[in-house]
């Protein structure tokens, strides 16, 4: 059984890489959404790891609310995207830039 | 007695600023006639309470009234109050100041007959005696100031009378400034005496003086001089603006853009010989300061001699007049520098009299050729003006010190008196009186001689034939004539040479000092002082001056080409007036405006209004560009931006805190 | 302490699975490639999941989050039209911003897990040894329904508000769209359409010209 500090290097690498997904994504904004939820899935393995090794359950009762929290978000966020296309005509991130300053 | 002497005084005073007031507020619903007739009558009544304030002082031997009208300002332990001291030395001044302002009063009558501005000019003449009487008879500094400024307002005023002519308003400008140059100097001795003396009444400053000679005051760290040295430069700073001596003398020539009788009054008789007054006053500070009597006596030689040679030259019969009235202040400082105060003042007696003569007679041809002043325009006039012509040949033998006349008796009691002195800048001062005694009579006859002798020059044409002036011109002409002939040799004993003089205990000289003491050891008598003229070798420079002008002007014009070509440098030096006017207007002016170009354009606008007003501006607006840069509206960059903060959080807190 | 059991394998197996078809979503040109590696991590970390004993989670993660939200995701990339072409531009430009960004980011995360800072080697597995008495959705579902019901409510609220919320969003009004209605074309009268207006002329005619030009 690996121990607890590969399960955890296996979640902040999976952060990494949504962030760096995030922030080197120019072309796709649902590839910015699925970066999102690259990580939360990393911190959702987090907590099941953690609750694994504490031998409390806790730790899966809250991936439970975060799932479906996570859940929502992604249906509202496609949502907001859909009408975002209705307006623009395009899903380029780059051409989301009504708050320049 | 006292009190009632008090009273006069004050009603000698307060006259004539009633007429100016009644004149210069009601004079254009009154007319002309009521004006100026309400105006010669209150001066015409001042100057018969002045005769009477005469005979009771000097005559009667009175006593001083020194009296305390209003308590102005009190602070702390200064007290600022309007007072009056009648002494011997301010009741020859009123009755000379008074006679005069009569006489040009009246002659106004005639000379501005049909001017628009009559009543404004009768107000303004008016208004100038009440301010000459309250510097006169001032007893304190501060009093003296009041009529000292009164009387360079009233000057301004009257110099720019006229004021579409842009030459009288320059020139009015630039007699107004002249003067306040010298007030710098005027207020910092009124400051310095208050501060060493702790009081600016007469009688309490020379009370103190004995105590106050040790001190020095250090104007330049480590170099000390005396007090009393310094009081008295400053207060002669003032005098030189006030009576013209070389450099501040710039404006008088220019004052003549003024009508005439105001030339005659106040730049010849009254206003420029307050300088004069005031030093007379001060005697007892001025004795004390050997060096300021060198100055004195340095810058009134040079004056006395250099304003002389200009005379020669010019073309104007004012301005020939006005350099005479240049030179003459010299003479008159000379005396001041040689502790001859009482000449001095008599010097001033005579030469109001017949330079206002002057002045009056030159202004009657002006108006009888209908204001032509070019003296090449003009010529023999001597049958067709024969008072004016008569009148002025008074004047100017009296002006050129021709025994009996008055101004003979008067030159040649300062022109020995300069040779006895033993101060510094003496024998300097007494060549340049010596040779002014040549060019005095050259230039006057010269005036004389142009205007009055030689063909016709004018222009006479039949709608305005040359006659004589009115009476109202030529009584002030003989009215003035008379003393000139005569004054002189009436006063001569009594003010110099008596036991107890006019001016009396007015004037202090110390004993060292005393020239007039030594002159009279050899004076016996004035009839006796006039035959004997021929001794002297004044006698014989003037009429050496009178030929030299009869020959040049009047019998071969070809001599003065002459001399022109010959000396053709020193005539265009002398035609520059020596470059005064240049140099200030180059330096003083030009220097002023630039310094005002500097302050604005670089100070104000590039500095002040650029970098810092604007500036800030600016870079509040060039951060914010930067600044904005930041707010690019994307998400990754916001994203990013965050992380990077998580990042380093984190990584301060691996690191340790 | 480097034993490595069969367990090992597995995860780093599924390890490597995750973290690559991670690199592609990120990476991936085609959004239904990236959407499609996203279900490979998802299946990947699922099996993790199960590696540490949480059965019901690991089972909700496919049904749920793979089932669903991925299914929305795939249904919303293949209803937008996004271009080939201007996917590229300006990839290769960030992508070292990136990837100093991950090394960074992992990097300290790494460091941070080092034993001097937590003591993560005492959290061994023996425990694992015994299996519990009840099953780990026996377990959830106690710890659910009794501590933390409250909060399963309120997810249960934040569902509904999520339904609520796309569906509003994404509606469309259908009145932009022009129908014909027959019922209320039948019930149309003349009265309420027309109306005749009387107005004087603007030029009025004379009696003459008109009788003399009259028929």
């Amino acid at each position: 059984m690996p121990t607890l500090t590969e399960f955890l290097i296996l979640a902040a690498i999976l952060f990494g890489l949504g962030i760096a997904g995030i922030i080197i994504n120019r072309k796709n904004l649902i590839v910015l959404l699925m970066s999102l939820e690259l990580i939360l899935l990393s911190v959702n393995t987090n907590f099941v790891a953690f609750s694994h090794f504490l031998k409390n359950e806790i730790g899966q009762v809250f991936v439970f609310f975060i799932l479906t929290v996570a859940a929502s978000e992604a249906a509202i966020g496609l949502a907001i995207l859909v009408v975002l296309y209705r307006k623009l005509n395009t899903i380029d991130v780059q051409s989301l830039d009504a708050l320049k300053g | 007695m006292d009190n009632f002497l008090s009273v006069l005084v004050l009603s000698v005073v307060l006259l004539p600023l009633l007429g100016a007031l009644i004149a210069g507020l009601l004079g254009k619903k009154m007319g002309v006639l009521v004006t100026h007739r309400i105006t010669v009558t209150l001066v015409g009544v001042a100057f018969l309470i002045s005769i009477y304030l005469f005979q009771q002082m000097i005559i009667n031997q009175h006593p001083n009234v020194n009296h305390l009208f209003y308590t102005w300002a009190v602070g702390g332990s200064f007290q600022f109050d309007i007072g009056i001291l009648l002494d011997r030395l301010s009741v020859v001044m009123i009755t000379v100041v008074l006679f005069v302002s009569l006489m040009v009063h009246i002659y106004t009558i005639g000379y501005m007959a049909g001017d628009p501005g009559y009543q404004r000019f009768f107000s303004y003449v008016s208004l100038f005696t009440f301010a000459m009487l309250v510097l006169v008879l001032a007893n304190n500094f501060l009093l003296l100031f009041f009529g000292w400024e009164g009387v360079g307002l009233v000057s301004y005023l009257l110099i720019g009378f006229w004021f579409e002519r842009e030459s009288a308003i320059t020139g009015s400008l630039k007699a107004f400034l002249a003067n306040r140059v010298g007030d710098v100097g005027f207020i910092l001795a009124i400051a310095a005496i208050l501060t060493y003396f702790g009081s600016i009444n007469y009688p309490d400053v020379f009370r103190q003086v004995p105590s106050v000679l040790d001190k020095t005051i250090s104007i330049i760290p480590g170099y000390d001089v005396s007090v009393i040295s310094v009081i008295c430069l400053l207060l002669f700073i003032g005098a030189m603006a006030k009576s013209a001596q070389v450099p501040l003398h710039v404006w008088l020539p220019e004052s003549m853009e003024g009508p005439t009788p105001i030339s005659a009054l106040i730049h010849a008789a009254t206003m420029v010989t307050a300088g004069i007054y005031m030093v007379a006053r001060m005697s007892p500070l001025f004795e004390y300061s050997e060096t300021v009597l060198s100055t004195i006596l340095i810058i009134g030689g040079t004056t006395a001699f250099f304003m002389g040679l200009l005379a020669i030259t010019q073309f104007d019969i004012k301005r020939v007049i006005a350099y005479s009235t240049l030179s003459q202040l010299g003479y008159m400082a000379v005396a001041l520098g040689a502790s001859a105060y009482d000449a001095a003042i008599f010097h001033l007696i005579t030469h109001a009299f017949f330079k206002a003569l002057l002045f009056l007679a030159a202004g009657s041809v002006i108006i009888a050729l209908h204001h032509e002043q070019d003296m090449r325009n003009m010529g023999g006039l001597a049958k067709i003006l024969p008072i004016t012509y008569g009148t002025f040949l008074i004047g100017s033998l009296a002006l050129s010190a021709i025994p009996p006349f008055s101004g003979f008796f008067s030159k040649d009691i300062i022109i020995e008196a300069v040779q006895l002195s033993h101060v510094y800048g003496a024998s300097y001062a007494y060549y340049c009186v010596l040779f002014g005694a040549f060019l005095t009579p050259l230039y006057i006859f010269r005036a004389l001689f142009m205007t009055f002798h030689q063909n016709p020059r004018y222009h006479n044409d039949s709608h305005h034939p040359v006659k004589e002036s009115p009476w109202t011109i030529c009584l002030p002409l003989i009215a003035l004539a008379i003393p000139s002939i005569f004054v002189g040799q009436i006063l001569i004993s009594p003010m110099l040479f008596t036991q107890t003089k006019i001016l009396g205990n007015s004037i202090f000289v110390l004993p060292q000092h005393n020239v007039i003491s030594e002159i009279a050891n050899e004076y016996h008598g004035a009839e006796l002082m006039a035959l004997t003229a021929g001794k002297s070798l004044t006698f014989w420079l003037g009429m050496g001056g009178i030929i030299t002008a009869w020959l040049c002007i009047a019998m071969y014009p070809a001599w003065a080409q002459f001399f022109k070509t010959r000396f053709s440098f020193i005539y265009a030096i002398l035609l520059r007036k020596y470059g005064f006017d240049e140099f200030n207007q180059v330096i003083l002016v030009q220097g002023t405006q630039n310094a005002g170009h500097l302050c604005y354009d670089v100070s104000d606008v590039k500095m002040i209004d650029g970098a810092l007003v604007n500036g800030s501006g600016r870079l509040i607006r060039w951060f914010a560009a930067a600044a904005r840069r930041l707010q690019t509206g994307y998400i990754y960059h916001y994203a990013l931006i965050m992380v990077i903060a998580i990042v380093a959080l984190l990584a301060w807190y691996v690191g340790g805190f | 302490m480097l034993t490595v059991t069969p367990l090992h394998i597995i995860f780093y197996i599924f390890a490597a699975i995750a973290i690559s078809s991670g690199i592609a979503v990120v990476t991936a040109q085609n959004p239904i490639r990236s959407v499609l590696s996203l279900v490979v991590t998802f299946f990947a970390m699922a099996v993790i999941w199960m590696m540490l004993q949480a059965e019901f989670l690991s089972l909700v993660l496919l049904l749920v989050y793979v089932g669903a939200v991925m299914t929305l995701f795939l249904f919303v990339v293949m209803m937008l039209n996004s271009d080939r072409e201007a996917k590229y531009g300006g990839f290769v430009h960030y992508l070292p911003w990136g990837i100093l960004i991950l090394l960074l980011m992992t990097g300290l995360i790494i460091v941070a897990l080092f034993p001097n800072y937590f003591t993560l080697m005492m959290y061994s597995s023996e425990a694992n040894s015994a299996l519990p008495v009840q099953s780990n959705l026996e377990r959830i579902g106690t710890l659910l329904y009794t501590d933390y019901v409250y909060p399963f409510e309120i997810a249960g609220v934040i569902l509904l508000a999520a339904i609520i919320a796309a569906i509003t969003l994404a509606h469309r009004d259908p009145r932009r769209r022009k129908v014909q209605d027959p019922a209320k074309q039948s019930l149309a009268r003349r009265e309420d359409n027309v109306r005749l207006v009387k107005m004087p002329a603007e030029n009025p005619i004379k009696r003459g010209d008109n009788d003399a030009n009259a028929h």
